[in-house]
């Protein structure tokens, strides 16, 4: 006999009155979709800052996080692909995109920008592509055939590195960039708009949320791109060290110049954190406020059932923390690392709370369901839904990054550009 | 060289996009095919609830299920019936323990025995998808696998839904589920293959009281429509703007 698996049964619990078709059917995967589409658009927005706007400080850091761009790229659309139940259809919202759907412009949007980043990287890359297709030309051995045959197909048959053709790139870069900072923040606004506009949920039905979205998009983008930048720095300070000895010059320079940098950043990062908690809580307080029908069972599921979600783990440990770390006087590295993850962790529960949060009450206004994310899983649902789905998507980015970076070393490659 | 290439390229591009489109799509469709399919502009299905009649005996669950194939172990449904007992201190006791399919023969409700002189008012209301006039599911469909037909009845496409779920999330009656077998969105269609070969649906046939009655509401003489037009009728949760197409007698105001 077939198994007859109920989705969202097996994580949800019921408490007093919820319809009987109602359960959470929107689990981690939908916590991760928004939070992964997030770093992308950060990641992306950083790199363009050197591209188009020059800062000259950044250029280490934006080859790097354009490339980490491309290796989050697959990983946003992946947790929805978790999370379809019937992946094997993923390509029909482009077949017959629905266009009164907010999710239906999804492929559109994000294939364009999977463009953008991909024609960026190849322009970036081609100097030196052409380059490795000359230097493994002689070289014996399968594996360097293999790599040659590879880079002659990235060429796309374009070997012209001229001074003209090198400026042509790099002009194309530049107006890629900055067609892909508008379009990183639509794929990024539109998954607030994905929320706000479901007028069955009371918690998510707000104009305000694609604005939310952005802001905190902005904020954890910032923070993981200043992490990486952090463990780059330090990598190279170490590495310098192992080369030069301790006192070195050199150390004390680069370290000099990652407290600058980051002390820059930062004041973006405080700014964003302001705008993002303002328009939080603007939006909270106009819920009780007005006090709709439904403010009754939101207001029991925010001061009650999810208290520590919302105040102590989002507001308290992932915003009011970092946010006085970050404002205190005599910044280090170290205070900042631990501000950064505390700002990641806040953007992530906030993600959550909206998410689960928005299904921890029934539609009757007269029930809730709680959500107990699967761990151990024992079918293939339990695992797409549940832990181990959730780490194998936040991994998937750093394993692709090992792979591409194979190909496009984007890490210490000091000649080209 | 070159140029040849930009031919090669163009060609190979045009190829695969003309591969690309599925010789399905290119079926010649009659429009008595498509009348059947999307029903006809003469026809508004409505569905009359009469609360005041219905006992509560889950028989139209049973049927439903047994209909239109819906597993009957599993607590989702498409129609069920929910049971409300206002007690004398203000308090609204609700409860449809799986979708009321089995009746209601206990007075235990969410493991609490009300005692019965304590009751001010007691009813059971049956629920089922409204067939809104303006579907939030429809709308927020991304692949258009759910649709309305012409004749207001909201259908899905069982082999074109992938699963998403956002057409569960927008509906504000929690009327949609995943099929447990199928995988894909699922839901009350009146019975569309029953009353599109003029029977009438399964849970109307199993209802020995008539508290459930369908009708057309373009057609003046439908005893159905003769209520709507001329009694008074309620409907749920009309501030969503989704124009529901069942209408109620008795509906109360503890009603969810």
């Amino acid at each position: 006999m077939e198994e007859l698996f109920v989705h969202g049964l097996e994580w949800t619990t019921k408490d007093l009155f919820c319809y009987p078709n109602e359960f959470i059917y929107w689990s981690i995967q939908i916590v991760m979709y928004p939070y992964m589409t997030g770093l992308v658009a950060g990641a992306f927005v950083l790199s363009s800052l050197y591209h188009v706007f020059g800062q000259e400080d950044l250029k280490d850091i934006a080859r790097f996080s354009l490339v980490f761009s491309l290796a989050l790229l697959p990983v946003a659309a992946m947790p929805l692909l978790m999370h379809l139940q019937q992946t094997l259809r993923a390509i029909e919202p482009l077949l017959t995109p629905h266009f009164t759907s907010a999710i239906a412009a999804f492929g559109i949007v994000f294939s364009s920008y999977a463009l953008i980043v991909i024609s960026e990287i190849w322009f970036v890359y081609r100097e030196f592509i052409v380059a490795q297709v000359e230097a493994l030309k002689d070289k014996p051995g399968a594996g360097n055939a293999v790599m040659r045959f590879l880079y002659r197909g990235m060429t796309m048959g374009a070997y012209d590195v001229s001074e003209k053709a090198i400026a042509t790139d790099h002009r194309a870069v530049k107006i890629l960039a900055a067609i892909g900072i508008p379009v990183a923040c639509f794929l990024h606004g539109y998954a607030g708009f994905i929320f706000g506009s479901v007028k069955a949920n009371a918690l998510w039905m707000s104009p305000l949320m694609p604005v939310i979205f952005i802001m905190s998009a902005v904020v954890s983008g910032i923070a993981l791109c200043m992490l990486t930048y952090i463990v780059i720095m330090e990598w190279k300070k170490f590495s310098t060290t192992l080369a030069r000895g301790r006192g070195d010059q050199a150390v004390k320079v680069l370290g000099g110049v990652e407290l600058d940098v980051i002390k820059k950043t930062s004041r973006y990062l405080l700014g964003f954190l302001i705008a993002a908690i303002s328009l939080e809580l603007l939006d909270l307080i106009f819920r009780g406020y007005t006090a709709m029908k439904s403010w009754d069972i939101l207001r029991s599921v925010m001061y009650g059932k999810d208290f520590i979600n919302i105040f102590v783990l989002q507001y308290g440990l992932g915003n009011l923390v970092p946010f006085t770390l970050l404002l205190l006087p005599k910044m280090t590295i170290r205070r900042m690392v631990v501000a950064l993850c505390l700002v990641l962790y806040g953007v992530f529960m906030m993600r959550w709370n909206v998410v689960i949060g928005g299904q921890a009450f029934s539609l009757s206004f007269a029930g809730y369901m709680h959500y107990h994310l699967p761990i151990i899983p024992h079918n293939l649902e339990t695992f797409k839904e549940g832990l181990f789905g959730a780490l194998t998507v936040a991994v998937t980015p750093f394993l692709l990054f090992w792979g591409i970076n194979k190909i496009i070393p984007c890490l210490n490659v000091p000649k080209i550009d | 060289m070159s140029c040849s290439r930009r031919k090669f390229l163009k060609t190979t591009i045009a190829g695969a996009a003309a591969a690309s489109v599925p010789l399905s799509a290119l079926k010649f469709i009659s429009p008595d095919e498509v009348r059947a399919s999307v029903g006809d502009e003469k026809t508004r299905w409505v569905f009359l609830v009469d609360t005041q009649k219905c006992v509560g005996c889950g028989f139209c669950v049973k049927a439903c299920k047994l209909e239109n194939e819906v597993p009957y172990d599993v607590p989702v449904t498409r129609t069920w019936v929910e049971r409300y007992v206002v007690t004398r201190d203000g308090q609204t006791h609700i409860d449809s323990p799986d979708g009321g399919r089995e009746g209601y023969p206990t007075a235990k409700m969410n493991d609490e025995v009300i005692d019965p002189k304590e009751i001010s008012k007691a009813f059971f209301v049956p629920k089922l998808c409204n067939q809104c006039q303006n579907p939030a599911c429809v709308q927020v469909c991304p692949v258009g696998a759910t649709y309305q037909t012409l004749d207001g009845v909201v259908l899905i496409d069982r082999k074109w839904c992938i699963g998403c779920g956002y057409c569960v999330m927008a509906c504000p009656y929690g009327v949609r589920f995943f099929h447990p077998v199928h995988k894909v969105a699922e839901k009350c269609t009146f019975c569309y293959h029953r009353i599109s070969q003029g029977l009438k649906t399964a849970c109307v046939d199993a209802c020995s009281f008539g508290a459930r009655q369908i009708g057309n509401l373009k057609d003046p003489n439908d005893p159905v429509t003769r209520v709507i037009m001329n009694e008074r009728v309620a409907v749920l949760k009309d501030e969503y703007g989704t124009k529901p197409q069942v209408f109620y007698i008795g509906l109360d105001k503890e009603v969810r």
